[in-house]
């Protein structure tokens, strides 16, 4: 079980918590400088790396907030609270 | 190669089994092959298998960073089934189910199949919706689904006692896959790698892929290995849950996240249960084996990873969903426990693909992958020899992203 840390309320079990999925880059305001390769890598392609992924959390069970955390999908370890 | 028969059997045990031959060579690595498959797992293996047999390409070799057949097809759950809902998923699901049950006698290895039918417990109309959708589409694609009531449900499953009307979610009926089927998991791999040996194909264990190599026009040159550069004008990948390390050593970004899928095993019971059942709403789903463990999988750890483990909030939740409707298994033992890292598309169905780079090809996104793994060797060795697409596959190919033309699957994962 992780213990994810909450701006607000601190570490608390991964069991209080949604998973929402990898932190992705903003949408872009203005759609139109963006080519077709780079609108359909925005929309379809996330990051995958063995290693540190920055991801969302929703402390759906606590305070309500969302959380972003950098995580090691190998280790499971938490390097990183980015905070929201 | 050496046949398999009651006759070889008898005729070994007159010389205590010690002139068995090798099931496959274990030959010195050259530094070129007309085709690279990487991954000795089930896809790879049946991928080699099929470009010898049906193509007559047998200059080829399976490179396996650890060892043959100790990936994922080592460590599924093995439902055989294809209850999909895509109209492009049923076909390529029927056929694999279709290619399994004649496999055990093309291989000359037994691979223990045994057709027992899925059965889905239904605790939600949105659920009981979806399914029946698949059902429509599943009939005009020679699939089949029925619905069942909750009386004969519980018939076909003595121990489902849970899910009565006074409970959390009440089972409001079921429906059936009889085309589903379970098999022996390791044998599906050394049948194929045993098969491909005898064809030509090398194959290379503890040989690890650690850069895919490209030519100056762009093309596929070969691979970086742990034990040298090896050359190759045709490289495919099959490494399940780590495709995007590999094809980002040539700057290929593609639609996929990895996570871990697991599952355990109880100690084993007299014969309990005779279908494979699926919890959908709850998000368990159990068969027994034929030594009478249950085999019990869950929903995946929800965020993405590469562990092999079992993360111990996902294990209680399984078994708590579990016990729901099994109350009668809390006094099972639980054995052994594992987990597999598997990788899903952005839509949730296969990839089995041309890249944009020349004479590299790519299989991946297998969630429930073990099931296709006769009709996906089959189709990429089509591919890899054709350079054009098995019309099974046709729908499965990259370009639907570049047209954001998915193929959105719901019939990939069992639980949840
Ligand atoms: C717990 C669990 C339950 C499952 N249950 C089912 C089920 O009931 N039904 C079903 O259909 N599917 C199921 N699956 C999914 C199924 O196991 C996979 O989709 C399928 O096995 C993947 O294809 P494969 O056999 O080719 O993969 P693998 O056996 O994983 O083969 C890939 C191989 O590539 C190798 N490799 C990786 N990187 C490199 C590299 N750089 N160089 C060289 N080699 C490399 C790996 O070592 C591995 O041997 C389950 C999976 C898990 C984990
Ligand atoms: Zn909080």
């Amino acid at each position: 079980m992780l213990h994810i840390p909450c701006p607000f309320c601190g570490p608390r079990d991964e069991s209080e918590f949604a998973h929402g999925g990898p932190a992705r880059q903003q949408r872009p305001d203005d759609l139109s400088p963006l080519d077709d390769a780079a609108w359909v890598d925005h929309l379809t392609v996330p990051p995958n790396p063995v290693g540190p992924v920055r991801e969302k959390w929703w402390h759906v069970r606590g305070c309500g907030q969302w959380v972003t955390i950098e995580r090691d999908t190998l280790t499971h370890d938490i390097l990183e609270e980015t905070g929201e | 190669m050496q046949r398999y028969s009651l006759f070889s059997l008898a005729r070994n045990a007159l010389s205590d089994h010690q002139n068995w031959q090798q099931a496959w060579r274990s030959p010195p690595l050259r530094d070129t092959y007309d085709v690279l498959v990487i991954g000795a797992g089930g896809h790879g293996l049946a991928t080699a298998y099929y470009l010898a047999k049906n193509h007559g390409i047998t200059n080829v070799a399976v490179l396996e960073k650890g060892w043959l057949g100790g990936g994922n097809v080592a460590r599924n759950t093995v439902t055989i089934r294809s209850n999909y809902l895509r109209d492009e998923s049923i076909p390529f699901f029927v056929k694999s189910v279709s290619l399994f049950e004649g496999l055990t006698k093309e291989l000359n290895y037994n691979l223990m199949y045994s057709r027992r039918s899925m059965v889905d417990v239904v605790q939600t109309w949105g659920r009981l919706r979806e399914l029946k959708r698949r059902m429509l589409n599943m009939d005009i694609h020679g699939s089949t689904y029925e619905q069942l009531d909750v009386e004969e449900l519980r018939r076909r499953i003595p121990a489902l006692t849970g899910g009565g009307p006074e409970s959390r979610l009440p089972i409001l009926g079921g429906m059936v896959h009889p085309d589903a089927a379970v098999c022996r998991h390791d044998a599906v791999a050394w049948g194929y790698a045993r098969g491909a040996d005898a064809r030509g194909v090398e194959l290379h264990q503890k040989t690890e892929v650690k850069a895919l190599l490209r030519n100056v026009d762009g093309s596929i040159a070969g691979v970086e290995t742990n034990r040298g550069t090896v050359r190759a004008g045709k490289v495919a990948v099959a490494v399940s849950g780590h495709t995007t390390s590999l094809t980002e050593t040539v700057g290929l970004r593609l639609p996929l996240k990895s996570f871990n899928l697991a599952a355990f095993v109880s100690e084993p019971v007299k014969p309990l249960i005779d279908v494979i059942v699926n919890c959908p709403d709850i998000g368990v789903y159990l068969s027994q084996s034929d030594k009478g463990e249950l085999v019990i999988g869950g929903a995946p750890d929800p965020g993405q990873s590469f562990r092999r483990d079992i993360k111990q909030n996902v294990f209680e939740n399984a078994v708590s969903a579990m016990l729901e409707l099994f109350p009668a298994f809390r006094r099972l033992k639980l054995m052994r426990q594992w987990g597999g890292a598997l990788e899903i598309a952005h839509d949730g169905s296969p990839i089995v693909s041309r890249t944009d780079i020349p004479g590299l090809f790519v299989s991946a996104g297998w969630w429930g992958g073990f099931k296709a793994i006769p009709a996906g060797g089959y189709t990429l060795a089509h591919l890899v020899a054709n350079n054009q697409p098995h019309k099974l596959i046709e729908a499965f190919s990259l370009d639907r992203f570049r047209h954001l033309d998915f193929v959105l699957e719901s019939g990939t994962t069992t639980a949840r």
